[in-house]
């Protein structure tokens, strides 16, 4: 498939996919409904399940898988090793333990910024302790152990939290952050977190040639005039600025930036700066799609997308993993 | 013209001098090897040249400024380099690989504008890489993967380049092949330094050869200067005949020494 083929072709999926969010629920939706409903006619039912539920919700799936996806692509192409994800290395814990810090010591009634800022925090505090760590060590074992340790330490950080929740409405709360979800959000939680986003995308596709020539390694990298401490920082900065926001959006949601890059890069023949915008979009088609499945599962209480996600994605991931042990002989 | 001045180069680390008082100038039209045993400083000597690695003490220079004052573009543009190791971290297409060489003149793998398409394709050609244009990097024979490498070099039109054992684990119709593409690009006006452990493939390609051991530089000459029994001996510790046919050399190692 030729390069310029590939990014249409998904965006045409990420539609279809939208749609197909508005259309399926608990009472589907007719395409006729759907557009009338779009149009602004149509009965007030159908506006309200429309523009206040399904679709915000089916843009956030969107808006959050594709920032997994890109930046599971950028972190990949920085350290050089398909394994890296915010997930994977920590960092959307870190962001959701800055939020759930937030949510419980009511800082998030000040403002409705508070909790986006401190979910950044917490992805910027993650990526920022990582690079230092990338620096002293070119094993990318001894990044993901240390992204584990990060993860587990947040986690347990934030159990320690559920334990001392001192209602039953900040523990629910917590748990939604702790699993992620997409479940009633609205375009102003979207718009809050956008900005951040932008300049975090920005920061990505201003290192995006350096993420290519890092396939040749660091010091062939220097070599073609690679500013490797800025371009280490932007990716980091980068990173941490959209998994910060998508955090902010839905909670910790763990794999997609795996999966997403995964399925890319055969496409478009493991171009790192290639990889990145089709990795985006496919990241949000998957979450689309996943969170579809959530609502369509039936369970007494409806599943966390995060918990469905990590359902598929762990698997993809020690799948990864067991090909390139084999590949590295 | 381009030229790198090492002036007076220390290095230390860890309580290790890895390299004491080095002066040495890599120039436009001239093919260096450097040659010495394992742990004689010689991959750092270039690291110093490439800004990769700061002296303790003394100065680099290129073309009479500090290379530290360069801006990494600034510098690429002037120097381009081969590191030992040739593993990529993903399979990225041969032309891809080709088009990173343009990376100081901001082409990026996914446009490539009029000069860098020239001198990409140009260093396709002349490395015999047209063929493989397409093809994956993990599907290439060690000697092609070498070639890419070199392509990459060349596609930037640095004036000078160095290479950290270019020919390291390839066979010998290889070796061959890499050194005359070197050959050819200082014959054509370009500069550089190699470092080479085969000494007769580094007599018969380079115009000077700079002989190291335990961080200093022993000899730096011509190869009829320098190329001794004696030197093999101070150098490497070992017993050599040296022998010279018309414009190829031979060495036979006899025996070590201690």
């Amino acid at each position: 498939m030729k390069d310029h083929e590939l990014i249409p072709l998904l965006s045409a999926i990420a539609l279809a996919a939208i749609i197909a969010a508005c259309l399926i629920g608990s009472t589907a939706m007719s395409p006729g409904r759907l557009l009338a409903a779009l149009a602004g006619a149509g009965s007030t039912g159908d506006a309200i399940v429309l523009w206040e539920i399904r679709l915000p919700r089916a843009i956030a799936a969107f808006v959050v898988g594709a920032a997994l996806g890109l930046c599971g692509a950028a972190l990949q192409g920085l350290l050089r090793n398909p394994l890296a994800e915010p997930g994977v290395l920590g960092v959307s814990a870190c962001a959701s333990l800055g939020a759930t810090l937030a949510l419980f010591y009511g800082a998030a009634s000040l403002s409705p910024i508070t909790v986006p800022i401190a979910a950044i925090s917490g992805a910027l505090a993650a990526t920022t302790l990582l690079s230092i760590a990338a620096i002293h060590t070119s094993s990318v074992i001894t990044l993901i152990l240390i992204g584990f340790g990060l993860s587990s330490f947040a986690g347990a950080l934030m159990a320690l939290l559920l334990n001392l929740a001192p209602n039953p409405f900040t523990l629910s709360d917590l748990i939604s952050w702790t699993l992620g979800s997409v479940a009633n959000r609205s375009f102003d939680d979207i718009l809050l977190a956008a900005p951040l986003m932008v300049v975090g995308l920005v920061f990505i596709v201003l290192s995006r040639r350096a993420l290519s020539a890092l396939s040749l390694g660091e010091e062939a990298a220097h070599g073609l005039g690679v500013d490797l401490p800025r371009a280490r920082s932007f990716v980091i900065l980068g990173t941490g600025l959209i998994a910060g926001a998508a955090v902010s959006i839905a909670g910790a949601i763990g794999f997609i930036g795996i999966m997403a890059p995964h399925l890319v890069r055969p496409l478009v023949g493991h171009d790192p700066a290639r990889t990145l915008a089709p990795s985006a979009i496919l990241g949000g088609v998957i979450l689309v799609l996943a969170d579809i499945g959530v609502r369509l599962i039936p369970a007494p209480t409806e599943l966390r997308l995060g918990v469905v996600a990590a359902l598929i994605g762990a698997p993809a991931f020690v799948w990864i993993a067991i090909g390139r042990g084999r590949a590295n002989g | 013209m381009a030229e790198i001045n090492l002036n007076n180069v220390c290095v230390e680390a860890g309580g290790a001098r890895l390299l004491q008082n080095v002066s040495a100038s890599i120039r436009s039209g001239e093919l260096i090897a450097l040659i010495g045993p394992n742990g004689a400083g010689k991959s750092t000597l270039l690291k110093c040249a490439l800004a990769l690695m700061t002296p303790s003490a003394g100065t680099v220079t290129i073309n009479g400024k500090a290379i530290a004052d360069l801006s990494p573009i600034e510098r690429a543009r002037l120097v381009s380099y081969l590191p030992q190791s040739r593993l990529l971290a993903w399979p990225v297409r041969v032309r891809d690989v080709v088009a990173l060489g343009r990376y100081a003149y901001g082409a990026s793998t996914t446009k490539l504008k009029g000069e860098d398409t020239a001198a990409v394709a140009a260093a396709m050609h002349d490395c015999d890489l047209n063929h493989l244009a397409d093809r994956r990097t993990d599907t290439l024979s060690g000697g092609e993967l070498a070639r890419v490498h070199c392509a990459r070099a060349f596609a930037s039109k640095a004036p000078l380049l160095i290479a950290d054992e270019p020919v390291a684990s390839l066979d010998p119709s290889h070796q061959f092949q890499i050194m005359s593409l070197i050959r050819a690009y200082v014959d054509n006006g370009g500069g550089g330094v190699v470092v080479l452990h085969d000494i007769a493939l580094a007599a018969r390609f380079a115009d000077r050869l700079i002989w190291m051991k335990d961080g200093e530089i022993h000899a730096n000459g011509g190869v009829e200067e320098t190329l001794t029994e004696a030197r093999m001996k101070q150098i490497f510790s070992v017993t050599a005949i040296v022998a010279k046919d018309q414009n190829s050399w031979s060495l036979t190692v006899t025996g070590g020494c201690s």
